[in-house]
């Protein structure tokens, strides 16, 4: 285990770092309980999980205040979405198609979300998160409310082919609207690799193409994730426009559950991308002190309570009624024809 | 000081924005420029917030949208051509439409989008689409032919909290007047008897109603035929039970659209009649669409392309001796 030495000199602060790992250590139990619901049948559908991806997720969900700030997640943040606030409940409930879910059934997995409160319920065409965001501030903007709120979305190195990704971020670099993108780099878009994505060197030249400014960080250095989203927050915050930050790292794992990942190559494994961020963050916090050994079991016991209390609660709740669905996608119901 | 259909564009946006905070315009050359219609002419001068030039980015505007409409707010987004559509799609038909399905939370955004085919215009400046917003559940597919409809179903629009296509024709834009807005009060989800008739029933919606009913005049003329005419007004909702009491009064229906030929509105319509008042037809329902080719440029391509006073004649002489 590599633990970068220069880290001493960073300004990254205790408090900020233990709420970034415990909400890491409550995602990753979470989703381990997630993968063994699947393969034991229990889920329908999709499991899509971050790991990996933790320390990435979690430091930006952390910079965010639930009520003030918006979270645009992707398929690989339950991190983040634990750092921002997220009743787990909201999670299990949706997995296991609890009516009771925020979704009731209507969408799965990690389609979720509470809009109102600032956490968005992504679709499935990448990139459409940025301009939504954009929107949602601008909203603020012209009624006065904006204040030092932000918006924050993570997308992966797929999604920034896409057109949509494009426009989002070149529209709210015209508009200058306090948002932070963050590209969590992991190698694969599903199975395709990087050199069939994109042709530039590092993603985050294309930062300037923007006119943004762009952060780059190891997305597997826990501290530096920290340091990293808490900057580019902040900055963010103080209105100096849209932030991009590409975080490099490997995700470990298929896509989703389904998928082995056998067609990532073991040399990449092995790199220094290959490590866990939950190893790497558990060595940074117990050398400088932060955490124990102790306390880290304690917050793993913790959690797992807390998870199956959660999967106990929505497992028990009812499924939807096909007979008591509205079946129309409009909110005038006096319009449904069919 | 008669009123064109522009007008009415123009001045209803004006009204939504007086009467409501939370309304604002969104799109290309909308502000300054006015619009390349004009259809915001003079409306940045009076809100310089709250009508907003885009980039050329059809679906980050869509999506700019749904955030704000989701924050609360009304936006009305003005796609220069229909056809451009095609590119903020996605963001209309998969987020915008599924929005208040899966969340409970609506999005009343509303897209305006100028359509239909005006001369040498050519194949992406001439669409008809309202056939794929309507198709997709979530979104309320508009397409008004008179200037008090353009009015006034651009404010109701406005006003719905789903996801409003507003459907306007580029044809009518300047040469359809009007003394003023004053309407008939239907709501929206309603269609409209433009001209009633007991020997056949035209369905037709937008531009296609006036010519709809100057087919019905040629046929008066010539052999004494009346004609009934329906304006679907909405293609979703659409209004069948209009339909087919008029159908049950004439026995004959013929669906015209300006749309391509392959499904869409006027398929609906003949598909609902026959399969719900099959007993009422005297004669096999007929459709009349524009070719199944992309629009042309020039315009003696063009005007054949569409539906014609005299192409629906041809049709309705058809569904008459049978």
């Amino acid at each position: 285990m590599v633990v970068d030495q220069t880290r001493d000199t960073m300004e990254t602060s205790k408090e900020q770092a233990r709420k970034v790992y415990h909400a890491m250590v409550r995602a990753r139990i979470l989703e381990a309980k997630f993968s063994s619901l699947y393969k034991a049948g229990q889920i329908v559908g999709g499991v899509y999980l971050g790991k990996g991806q933790e320390a990435v997720s979690a430091s930006l969900g952390a910079n965010l205040e639930w009520g003030q700030d918006i979270f645009a997640p992707l398929i690989r943040d339950q991190a983040g979405r634990t750092a921002f606030g997220e009743d787990m409940l909201d999670a299990t409930r949706t997995y296991l198609g609890s009516v009771k879910g925020p979704m009731k059934g209507r969408d799965g997995n990690i389609h979720r979300g509470r809009p109102q409160e600032g956490l968005l319920a992504m679709i499935s065409h990448l990139g459409t998160s940025v301009s939504v965001l954009g929107g949602m501030l601008k909203a603020r903007q012209l009624r006065g409310t904006l204040g030092t709120s932000v918006g924050a979305t993570c997308v992966g190195d797929g999604a920034t082919s896409t057109g949509s990704f494009h426009e989002g971020l070149n529209y709210v670099a015209v508009e200058k609207l306090p948002v932070v993108v963050v590209v969590a780099d992991n190698q694969f878009a599903y199975s395709t690799p990087n050199n069939k994505q994109f042709a530039c060197d590092d993603l985050v030249d294309r930062a300037k193409g923007y006119g943004v400014p762009g952060h780059s960080v190891d997305g597997t250095d826990f501290l530096a994730c920290v340091e990293t989203m808490t900057a580019a927050t902040e900055a963010a915050r103080r209105g100096e426009g849209p932030q991009m930050v590409v975080a490099k790292l490997l995700r470990l794992g298929g896509h989703g559950e389904h998928d082995d990942g056998s067609y990532v190559p073991e040399e990449l494994k092995g790199s220094r991308y290959g490590r866990d961020c939950m190893e790497v963050g558990k060595a940074q916090m117990i050398e400088k002190g932060w955490l124990t050994e102790e306390e880290l079991k304690q917050w793993q016991d913790d959690a797992k309570v807390e998870v199956q209390t959660a999967v106990t609660t929505a497992q028990k709740e009812d499924a939807p009624d096909p007979y008591k669905e509205s079946w129309t996608a409009l909110s005038r119901g006096s319009f449904r024809e069919w | 000081m008669p009123v064109t259909y522009i007008d009415a564009i123009r001045d209803a946006q004006y009204k939504a924005l007086e009467e409501d905070e939370r309304v604002f315009l969104y799109g290309q050359d909308i502000g300054k420029f006015g619009g390349a219609f004009k259809a915001t002419k003079g409306l940045q001068d009076k809100w310089p917030d709250r009508v907003m030039d885009a980039p050329i980015s059809e679906d980050a505007m869509v999506g700019m949208a749904i955030g704000a409409a989701i924050e609360g707010m009304r936006p009305v987004v003005e796609m220069q051509f229909a056809d451009f559509s095609s590119v903020g799609f996605n963001q209309i038909v998969n987020n915008a439409a599924t929005h208040f399905y899966r969340t409970g939370i609506p999005v009343p955004i509303t897209v305006r989008m100028p359509s239909g085919g005006t001369p040498g215009s050519g194949p992406f400046h001439s669409q008809s689409i309202e056939t794929l917003y309507a198709h997709y559940p979530g979104c309320i597919v508009l397409t008004p032919a008179t200037v008090s409809d353009a009015y006034h179903m651009l404010l109701e629009g406005i006003s719905m909290d789903d996801p409003v296509i507003y459907c306007e024709h580029k044809l009518l834009y300047r040469w359809l007047k009007s003394d003023n807005y004053d309407g008939d009060g239907l709501p929206i989800g309603k269609a409209r008897i433009t001209r009633s008739g007991k020997h056949a029933t035209v369905v037709a919606y937008s531009a296609m109603v006036h010519e709809a009913v100057r087919a019905a005049e040629i046929l008066k003329a010539e052999g004494g035929w009346e004609i009934e005419v329906v304006d679907l007004r909405s293609v979703k909702p659409l209004d069948t039970d209009t339909v087919m009491a008029s159908v049950a009064r004439t026995g004959r229906l013929l669906a015209v659209g300006e749309a391509f030929p392959w499904g869409g509105v006027t398929a609906e319509i003949v598909s609902r009649i026959t399969a719900e008042g099959f007993h009422l037809l005297d004669a096999p329902p007929m459709r009349l669409n524009a070719k199944d080719s992309p629009i042309p440029y020039h315009p003696k391509l063009w005007a054949a392309h569409r539906p014609t006073p005299e192409s629906i004649c041809h049709a309705l002489k058809k569904l008459l001796n049978y």
